[in-house]
């Protein structure tokens, strides 16, 4: 996991090596002014001699400098070190998302990828900082200051062999305990703030419903949930402070007590006792920095476990490797299964086999869950057949590159979303380099052009995130704008005129047909009028295809269709 | 000791989607209010409260005390020619006291910060939502949900910091520093100013670079909301992505924000990291000077040498806790801009209402005159407080009238204009318009999410207006056009038209909505956990659980605003027989595109910019040969 997340570190090594080099710089001060200072005051101060204060005063003014200078350079070489880290890991993972097809976007849920991406990224940079400032410090630290006391006076140095395991011994237990207990508050906290999104995207249903004061007293439930976990999990931190300050002080104690056994004895001086004590505030000082930086890896662990998740997702669709472009916008589906959970007892597409010549317009119509949205999905390889295959343009789309492939075929999702920025811009998403006359013929095609005009802004109207000021059916329109921009060989819309009203639906289509002769294109639509004029039409049933022909055909012949006809022709004649 | 960590742990620790607001943090406007805010949501911890800041004078108290009281002592006994060892014992026992009661009093600190930091983020976050149900749908539709999760997250986290560490901290660092400093003034006013001189060093450094420190932390906030932010949409949106091969864009836009963020975030942090060796070296500097000095005014006599010893243990820790104060005031700082982020959304203005009719159970008495009812019946009315004291009762029919009705979402955008019409009890209207046309709009005024300019509504013959607003809504069911599920089961959500229905009444309104055949399909049946809004259901199921709860709900108003969008018309054909029980007795307002949807209403409102242009029944609209019939043949001019 650490050498995963190593990876990330990537152009900042630098920094990452620097940082604990010059803290050992700092620390080769830190641990010689205290020398320094004792032969002030003993030789200088005591004996009177100014000339040596004035010596050791400037030897030290020296020393402070480099110290400070060395201080100075790794805090600053560690911050840079770790904000880039971060920019790194999170780069890495937005980029793996990129790579993510839909089914590894569905196997993680949009939350969870945003969190991931952005306060575990944070967790784990911040461990990283205080690692790389302490992972060399502490230990040098903790070896130089006991070398010292050793020397000063080994036999009074055996106090730490006792006073460190107990030391050690107290903090593993504490992180056995509190470990478990940060887990579940941070699932707690998934759950507040999941519910918290809820009730923002569904206040309107709670309002309706006059639900305000249930949901008040749900989320009181859980949020006093969140708040008896974090009780429960810092309570045993807390036991933290008070384990180290017992070490400390019990060592100082017996020190105190041995070592002025050891004067009144004459094996030992009180300029030593005192030096002693010093280094024994070091060591015990690096050591809680070392605890700390223990703790803080097992709590970023869970942080650092949930980006690896991330990194090691499979990715679920492997790029082509042909350089074949489509020769037209002909589809052929041989005998294709395909299952979400990749279980052959679990299909939502059986044995479907159906060819599609290239310029053909083919409605698709069939019940509720029926998995028309995964019959169309097939065709850009949004997912991968289980068996089977699908042909465009004359190769398996599993040959071409993705891009190729993605580029030729157009699709309007049934979910779309429009993003932040001006009409313009969203449109231009169908083509970076589409001129203003290009754009807007797609509008006019896409029967967008005229409300878009009567916003005072135009075209530079700036749309909300999600295109929260347009309507349903002005975002649809927009959304086939911009799909048409692409000039596809084959478009799909997959109920992307549910919105809009059956006057306008009809001149969309009739544009279509005037302009796209060549593009082949697949309507999905609840409405047997947006497809009655198909070349042909396809009725799916439960994964299957019931039946192919045109309008005519299927009313004669097809009962599904006919009851579906007919359920929207009643009181008509 | 130990306090390494927090330095560069400032406040930007989202947890959760970023804010989108950009000018939103800045410095607090108003210190004192907002911590007199903060304070009130300490209620009922005030006495843990004043235990943590004994226990944190107990501490500062015991470590000078063992530090610089005892060690002198110890000196002197062994200074003496025979050391008293008895003497020296009890010492070391009077330091053991001292020791274990500044143990105790740092558990007792942390123990109680832990009760006291947690109960204020639950009283705070509950407060804010509270807050949040009760603001107008106007709000939610000018605020960005990333931005107001952010508060939930971010805003409450940097409040954790300062209540648990920042405070505290900032009280012990100052206990310490005038603490050491009267020593010091007590011990030798003349070096004292040695030590001055270098404070004001230090504090020329600490307002430099602290400064600057603050100001890029403050930036780099903003830059992890552009980040979170930019998260958020992308990822939200990766399917669109994917489908426009949009991946090398996105990538691109985001190295852009991420490089900017790593760029404030590395200058915050390293200028924090940095003034803290400058300031613990300015101390280093300042003894060898204080030193040097000393020994001077030693020798000359000015100052006894025990005392010039002393002084200078003082001087060697007087740098660590002023970067302290610096440090955790830029962190207090930070906090109360989030706190002011909160507050500012506990002030807003909430849904107003000035209702004073309810809705009442009812029954008829001996005379058939109709009264309020303690038990449940299945008649309602609504119970109208008079000014002179009476009170009438009226029987709740839906008896719906739109009376010359004006209203804009902005006030110089006017989208409905003079609209006028009635519902009689049990009579099914349908709006039919393109989109925009202001059909959502008027349902909308109906449940009062949005109150009316200009004109009146009337139900039942009172003004809305006068109605409190929960009953008013509680006798109108809406199906909206988004659909939104609930975290919790297939069952829970149905039930959530109408909270005391039991499994039988919730199983039967799954039945009318046809949802029974899928919902028995599921892998737990009623009992299936519905997760992300059902994301793992299509969209038609999502609405036929809506109607279900509609049905549940069992209200005289039904409005279905586009409530069958995405269900096949074969689906819908088979639920009609369910909607038509549903909609039997029932005031019905229908919007739909699907005119099939609202052929056989009782009156069909044709809207066009906000406009009435036509109503009737289907057959008169198809006669009038205007809009209605133009949509109507539309759909057939293709054939």
């Amino acid at each position: 996991m650490i050498k995963k997340l190593a990876k990330s570190i990537r152009g900042y090594w630098g920094a990452t090596v620097a940082t604990p080099l010059v803290m050992i710089g700092e620390v080769a001060m830190e641990t010689t002014i205290p020398l320094v200072i004792a032969a002030i005051i003993d030789d200088g101060i005591k004996k009177g001699s100014i000339d040596t204060v004035w010596k050791y005063g400037i030897l030290m003014v020296a020393m402070a400098i480099v110290s400070l200078i060395f201080g100075a350079l790794g805090g600053w070489s560690a911050s840079y070190a770790s904000a880039g880290f971060a920019k790194n890991l999170r780069g890495r993972l937005f980029n793996k998302v990129q790579d993510f097809s839909f089914a590894n976007i569905d196997r993680f849920s949009t939350p969870s990828l945003i969190t991931r991406l952005t306060t575990d990224v944070n967790n784990v940079s911040q461990t990283f900082q205080m690692m790389i400032r302490m992972m060399i410090r502490s230990p040098m630290m903790f070896v130089i200051a006991t070398i010292m006391a050793v020397n000063v006076n080994a036999k009074l140095a055996t106090v730490f062999l006792i006073a460190i395991p107990l030391l050690v011994i107290g903090l593993l237990v504490i992180i056995k305990f509190a470990f478990p207990m940060f887990n579940k508050m941070l699932k707690k906290y998934d759950d507040m703030n999941a519910s918290v999104q809820e009730n923002l995207t569904a206040i309107r249903v709670v309002k309706a419903f006059v639900h305000e004061d249930h949901e008040i007293d749900k989320f009181v439930k859980t949020s006093e949930g969140v708040r008896k976990a974090m009780v429960k999990a810092e309570k045993i931190v807390a036991f933290n402070g008070p384990l180290m300050m017992l070490a400390i002080n019990s060592c100082m104690i017996a020190i105190l007590w041995f070592g002025g056994v050891q004067i009144t004895e004459g094996i030992m001086t009180t300029g030593e006792l005192v030096s002693f004590i010093t280094y024994i505030m070091q060591i015990l000082m690096s050591l809680m920095m070392l605890s700390m930086i223990v703790v803080m890896f097992s709590f970023a662990r869970a942080s650092a476990t949930r980006i690896c998740e991330v990194i090691d997702e499979q990715l679920d669709i492997a790029d082509g490797t042909s350089d074949a472009v489509p020769q037209d916008g002909s589809i052929v589906f041989d005998d294709v299964c395909f299952s979400y959970a990749k279980k052959a007892d679990n299909l939502t597409i059986e044995h479907l086999s159906c060819t599609i010549q290239s310029g053909e317009t083919v409605g698709i119509i069939g019940g509720t869950g029926s998995a028309k949205t995964t019959f169309v999905q097939l065709i850009p390889r949004l997912y991968d057949v289980l068996s089977g295959s699908v042909t465009v343009g004359g190769h398996d789309v599993r040959e071409y590159r993705i891009k190729t492939l993605r580029d030729n075929v157009a699709m309007v999702l049934q979910n779309n979303v429009l993003f932040s920025g001006t009409i313009r811009d969203n449109l231009r998403w169908g083509d970076k380099e589409a001129t203003d006359k290009e754009i807007e013929a797609a509008c006019r095609a896409a029967q967008a052009h005229d409300f878009i005009t009567s916003f005072p802004d135009g075209y530079d109207t700036i749309l909300g995130q999600g295109g929260v000021n347009v309507s349903g059916g002005q975002k649809q329109r927009l959304c086939i704008a911009r799909a048409l921009l692409k000039k596809p060989k084959i478009i799909i819309l997959d109920d992307s005129t549910s919105a809009v009203d059956t006057a306008t639906d009809a001149n969309i289509r009739e544009a279509f047909r005037r302009e796209l002769t060549d593009t082949t294109t697949l309507i999905i639509a609840q409405r047997i009028s947006s497809v009655s004029d198909a070349d042909k039409i396809i009725v799916l049933d439960d994964g299957k295809i019931n039946a192919i022909g045109t309008h005519e055909e299927l009313l004669a012949n097809n009962e599904i269709y006919r009851e579906v006809y007919m359920s929207q022709q009643k009181g008509v004649e | 000791m130990a306090k390494k960590e927090k330095r560069t742990a400032p406040a930007g620790k989202p947890m959760g989607p970023g804010p989108k607001g950009r000018g939103g943090f800045g410095k607090p406007q108003n210190v004192k209010g907002t911590f007199r805010r903060i304070f009130k949501y300490l209620n009922g911890y005030w006495g843990q409260i004043a235990l943590v800041f004994i226990c944190i004078i107990i501490n500062a108290f015991s470590s000078i005390a063992g530090t610089y009281f005892l060690m002198p002592l110890i000196n002197e006994i062994f200074e003496s020619a025979s050391p008293d060892m008895k003497k020296f014992a009890s010492t070391l026992l009077l330091m053991a006291v001292i020791y274990a009661i500044s143990i105790v009093a740092n558990y007792l600190y942390a123990r109680l910060g832990v009760n006291i930091t947690a109960g204020m983020l639950h009283n705070v976050r509950t407060d804010l939502f509270i807050k949040m149900q009760k603001l107008p749908i106007k709000f939610f539709d000018t605020h960005a949900h990333g931005d107001l999760m952010s508060r939930f997250t971010n805003d409450t986290d940097a409040m954790r910091q300062m209540i648990s560490q920042s405070i505290p901290q900032l009280f012990s660092s100052l206990l310490t520093v005038v603490g050491v400093f009267a020593m010091m003034i007590y011990l030798s006013p003349i070096l004292t100013l040695i030590v001055i001189a270098m404070l004001v060093v230090m504090m020329l450094f600490i307002k430099t670079i602290g400064g600057k420190s603050a100001k890029n932390f403050m930036r780099q906030q903003a830059e992890v909301g552009r980040v979170n932010g930019y998260i958020e949409e992308m990822i939200t949106g990766q399917k669109v992505v994917k489908v426009f091969n949009h991946e090398q864009d996105t990538i691109d836009g985001f190295n852009e924000i991420n490089d900017s963020w790593f760029e404030a975030n590395y200058k915050a942090n390293a200028l924090a990291n940095v003034l803290f060796p400058i300031l613990n070296n300015l101390s280093h500097i300042n003894y060898a000077i204080t030193a040097t000095v000393g020994a001077l005014l030693s020798i000359s006599g000015v100052v006894d040498l025990g005392t010039l010893v002393s002084f200078l243990t003082y001087t060697r820790n007087f740098s660590n806790p002023i970067g302290q104060i610096s440090q955790q005031i830029n962190f207090i700082l930070m906090a109360l801009a989030g706190a002011e982020r909160i507050f500012s959304v506990i002030d807003e203005t909430p849904e107003t209402d000035e209702g004073y009719v309810t809705l009442v159970n009812a029954e008829y008495n001996l005379n058939g005159e109709l009264v309020e009812s303690e038990k449940r019946t299945d008649i309602w009315a609504w119970k109208h407080p008079h000014a002179d004291g009476t009170t009438t009762y009226t029987l709740l029919k839906g008896d719906v009238v739109l009376d010359d009705v004006t209203f804009g979402y902005e006030e110089d955008h006017i989208v409905l204009h003079d609209v006028s019409l009635y519902a009689n009890p049990g009579q099914k209207i349908a709006f039919v318009g393109s989109t925009g046309a202001g059909k959502t709009t008027i349902t909308n005024l109906l449940n009062r999410f949005y109150d009316v300019e200009d004109g009146k509504i009337r139900y039942d013959g009172i003004n809305i207006n006068k109605i409190k607003k929960a009953d008013l809504r509680r006798s109108l069911a809406m199906v909206l056009q988004d659909t939104h599920l609930f975290t919790g089961t297939v069952m829970e959500n149905i039930r959530y038209g109408r909270l005391d229905a039991t499994d039988e009444e919730v199983k039967a309104a799954a039945k009318i909505a046809n949802a029974e055949f899928f919902i028995e399909h599921l892998p737990q049946g009623y009992d299936t956990v519905i997760t992300g809004d059902g994301a793992n259901l299509s969209q038609g199921q999502r609405q036929l659980l809506a109607i279900a709860r509609a049905a549940v709900a069992d209200p005289p108003v039904l409005i279905l605003d586009e409530a069958t969008s995405s269900i096949d018309t074969r689906t819908e054909a088979l639920i009609e027989k369910g909607m038509d029980t549903l909609m039997s007795g029932r005031t019905v307002f229908v919007i739909a595109h699907r005119l099939s949807t609202v052929r056989n209403s009782d009156a069909i409102m044709v809207l066009e910019h906000g406009v009435i242009i036509e109503r009737g029944n289907h057959e008169q609209l198809l006669e009038q040969r205007g809009k209605y019939y133009q949509l109507y043949t539309g759909m057939f001019e293709l054939d």
